[in-house]
């Protein structure tokens, strides 16, 4: 179809990041700039020192917490569906299903809609809004996982085995890594919902986020500080305790009886990685889209076109090709995979 | 099966072998009748299965996707059988409405013909979860490797039943898959089952090695010392008509050495070594024992060339009795007594070596009497016939290792953990007149180096390469040119295969030799003085 508009003359990579010229912003820019829109906290899409930045609320709140309060020179939230005009570009934010306060970012203009759909998954998640599908010209998605290897199990499954296993190994501890915004208060909230009812060990590093969640409505039951004041290495045995994955490599470990590590990670889907990590239980639970789900949204986008960001464009590129659906690689720096 | 996926998935990463004993002990508790007990004999090994080579595999795969995401897949994952167990596509709308248990797998596999076993692993396959897929590959890919061995499978059960491993061991060899009888007994539901078959393997007692300060803690008058022969250890148990000829690992090996089996016509179960020659005359070198190995049947030309006989150095039953509980030096008594009852072109006995201090023995195992020595044997006068590898009892002290100076010329990339480094290294000596010398490789080695030498060695083949073939880089190596590998062995044998002329036996990389220029290096005639020595 022909269109006024071309789609890179509305967005365009830049050094700084995804640039929309007519409407002056970028999207997740990994350099301070003057107007910044921001699709979800994980640190390597939210930087400080933007002179204005737009994002949703909860987004704006995470920010607040890990810069703290003077993160940007001016801050303004989003709100879910409704449509702000920023010289005369129409910006829209939905739900993108990853984190809480996670969102995509529809830019229209004329007669062409690109949605910058950020770090997006399909499974259930109950600590944020489920991703929704937006129809769109040119649909930009994330390739963290675009391998037709990577299939992420239902996340129930994934917790029932750290569950059996606490049974098997009474009297050791399980310590589950889990990144500190998102995936470790998606992993509480997945133990509570198959009745796991005793406390949970938190790292210190998780705390204020989750206490987030907690104020947000997310029930995480509760959580106790894994901290060696409150209990010695036997009051250890049997717990479950969640903390970042590096902590887990530092001495902070050393407190917990003989501990099974287990890593939260769509990574995990790979035995080789999880060897090479030394993880004994790894638990595949991803908070980006596997092969699976990338290649049902891209089809239920109905767009012409996919831009491809970060992670294995490569296959994502040829999967598109076999489909007759045009797409290539976008090659944005900055972006590593913190959410997972 | 997917109790047996989960299982397998578990086992792989857990690295303690008291968390693999819970993880087992677990399963078979667990696990009912006969899927538990065909996991069990596919962890030891006997569970037979036709192959399916990788190739098939691959076939099987690429007709169902494309070849090239499929390539994308494989070379990020770098193991066949779990991305295959990823990718696999389930067919368009294809809900299995039933999980097959282990026994259904087994049977089906079992079942299939040459022709039609990629169509059965293919239905299988299509069946199966991602894990599932993952155990099926495996039990038809041959070797599950998953950190287990069937020692382990075996202590498992004993802490299952509450049983001595040792009384396992003994039953194995009359019992077959899937070992319902022995789950029973071992569940307290049954008698022990009989060992109703004749001349049954014994479980074998196997030495340490020595450590650099084992001896100073023991007193030499506690032990007795034999040379340590470089044979096959063998168990040749005859009882009631049956004979047989184990080897270690209990593999019936009587049908390759029939010459020796012929001579055993006696009631009783004796453990030795298997060499070749006379024993009267002479004992052959490991060279000689070679033409007897590996063969499945042999002709009367390289008996006649080649007479196996055994060595004797323990008996574990005689004449019905069991002597196991008595100590070594009161079933020494009784074996030499017997031996000297035998067919002494077949049989003899391992002499003892007289010592009163370490510093004697320590001289006598520097210069052995034969080359088929590789060390001593240091055996406790007052210890029991122990299944297994006790610590104590018995000790080994082998002969320090030969090493020589090599050059690095190929090198190939590793598998799994290994899967992004070079660390298969072929390396040669140096061979030809003065001024026109060429590399010949005599040897290959995998490991002897740390991780931090292995990068380092990576970088350098890397740096280095000069031709690629597939996984195998030639890495730049002539006079002023190459790395200079310390390789340590333990033997020499003469080799047709190779264009050496030499095969080692248990090379590995003892030191790095960064310091060394390559033309100085050692020559193909320093490995041949060693043959013929």
């Amino acid at each position: 179809m022909f269109k006024a508009m071309r789609a890179s003359d509305l967005l365009k990579p830049r050094p700084e990041g995804l640039y929309c010229q007519p409407g002056d912003f970028f999207i997740d820019p990994v350099r301070p700039v003057g107007r910044a829109l921001i699709t979800h906290g994980h640190s390597d899409h939210a930087r400080s020192g933007h002179r204005s930045v737009l994002a949703t609320q909860e987004t704006l709140d995470i920010m607040g917490l890990r810069y703290g309060e003077d993160f940007a020179g001016t801050t303004q939230a989003a709100a879910l569906g409704q449509t702000i005009d920023i010289n005369g570009v129409a910006v829209t934010f939905h739900p993108a299903g990853h984190v809480l306060g996670s969102a995509q970012i529809c830019v229209e203009h004329g007669d062409m809609r690109i949605v910058a759909s950020g770090d997006y998954k399909r499974q259930n998640d109950a600590t944020c809004l489920p991703f929704e599908p937006i129809r769109c010209d040119v649909f930009i998605t994330e390739a963290t996982f675009g391998l037709p290897v990577f299939r992420h199990p239902p996340d129930h499954e994934e917790i029932a085995r750290v569950l059996k296993s606490a049974a098997q190994f009474p009297e050791r501890s399980h310590l589950i890594g889990a990144y500190a915004l998102g995936k470790a208060q998606r992993v509480m909230r997945l133990l509570r919902d198959a009745g796991y009812d005793s406390p949970i060990y938190i790292h210190g590093a998780l705390a204020k986020l989750s206490e987030y969640y907690q104020r947000q409505g997310i029930d995480l039951g509760t959580l106790e500080p894994a901290t060696v004041e409150s209990g010695s290495k036997a009051d250890f045995a049997g717990a479950i305790v969640v903390g970042p994955p590096s902590a887990f490599a530092d001495r902070w470990a050393r407190r917990f009886p003989d501990p099974i590590s287990c890593f939260a990670s769509g990574w995990m889907r790979i035995r080789q990685r999880a060897k090479q990590g030394g993880v004994e239980l790894p638990l595949i639970i991803s908070d980006h889209a596997d092969w699976d789900e990338l290649i049902i949204t891209i089809t239920e986008t109905g767009a012409e076109e996919i831009w491809v960001t970060h992670g294995r464009e490569e296959a994502l590129v040829r999967w598109c090709e076999l489909e007759g659906i045009a797409a290539r690689p976008l090659h944005l720096v900055g972006y590593e995979d913190e959410g997972d | 099966m997917n109790r047996f996926a989960e299982l397998l998935d578990r086992l792989v990463l857990t690295p303690s072998r008291n968390g693999k004993l819970t993880l087992l002990t677990d399963y078979f508790r667990s696990v009912e009748d006969p899927d538990r007990g065909l996991a069990l004999a596919a962890i030891t090994g006997d569970l037979n299965i036709a192959a399916v080579k990788p190739a098939m595999l691959r076939a099987l795969v690429v007709e169902r996707m494309d070849p090239v995401l499929f390539g994308y897949s494989y070379d990020y994952v770098g193991d066949l059988a779990e991305t295959v167990s990823l990718v696999w596509p389930q067919p368009q709308g294809h809900i299995p409405n039933h999980v097959p248990t282990l026994a259904e797998v087994v049977a089906r596999l079992q079942a299939a013909s040459r022709s039609d076993g990629p169509s059965v692993l293919a239905r299988l396959l299509d069946d199966a979860s991602i894990s599932a897929r993952f155990a099926i590959i495996k039990l038809v890919t041959g070797g599950l490797r998953i950190g287990v061995s069937a020692r382990l499978a075996k202590q498992a059960l004993a802490d299952l039943g509450q049983v001595d491993v040792a009384e396992i061991e003994e039953l194995w060899h009359g019992l077959a898959p899937p070992y319902a009888e022995l789950f029973a007994w071992l569940e307290g539901r049954a008698e022990k089952p009989r060992s109703a078959a004749l001349a049954l393997f014994r479980p074998v007692m196997l030495s340490n090695a020595v450590d650099d300060n084992d001896l100073e803690k023991l007193d030499p008058a506690d032990y007795a010392a034999e040379w340590k022969w470089d044979g096959i250890r063998v168990q040749a148990v005859c009882e009631g008509g049956v004979r047989r000829l184990y080897s270690r690992t209990g593999d019936d090996v009587s049908g390759a050495f029939p010459d020796l089996a012929a001579a055993m016509n006696f009631e009783a179960a004796l453990d030795g070594e298997l060499l070749v020659g006379d024993p009267r005359e002479a004992t052959g070198t490991f060279s000689d024992l070679q033409q007897r190995l590996n063969r499945k049947s042999v002709s009367p030309r390289i008996q006649q060339q080649y007479p196996a006989f055994m060595r004797c150095y323990d008996a574990l039953q005689i004449d019905g009795e069991d002597l196991r509980a008595l100590p070594f030096a009161e079933r020494r008594k009784r074996l030499e007594a017997f031996v000297g009852t035998l067919d002494p072109s077949r049989f003899d006995l391992s002499p003892l070596v007289a010592f009163s201090d370490w510093e004697t023995l320590e001289r006598l195992r520097q210069a052995p009497p034969h080359p088929i020595i590789e060390g001593v044997m240091l055996k406790r006068w007052d210890s029991p016939y122990l299944a297994g590898r006790p610590k104590g009892p018995w000790f080994k002290w082998k002969r320090d290792p030969h090493t020589i100076d090599a050059v690095l010329m190929y090198a190939q990339r590793g598998h799994g953990k290994r899967s992004s480094f070079y660390s298969d290294y072929t390396f040669g000596v140096w061979s030809g007149p003065e001024g026109s010398e060429e590399l010949v490789p005599v040897g290959k080695a995998y490991f002897g180096f740390t991780d931090e030498e292995l990068r380092e060695i990576d970088k350098y083949v890397r740096d280095n390469t000069i031709e690629r073939f597939g996984p195998v880089r030639s890495v730049r190596a002539d006079r002023r040119n190459g790395l200079v590998l310390e390789v340590a062995f333990e033997g020499l044998n003469r080799s047709t295969r190779h264009k050496s002329g030499v095969a080692m036996r248990f090379p590995r990389i003892s030191r790095l030799r960064w310091d060394k220029p390559a033309a100085e290096a050692d020559r193909i005639e320093t490995l041949q003085a060693l043959l013929d020595s």
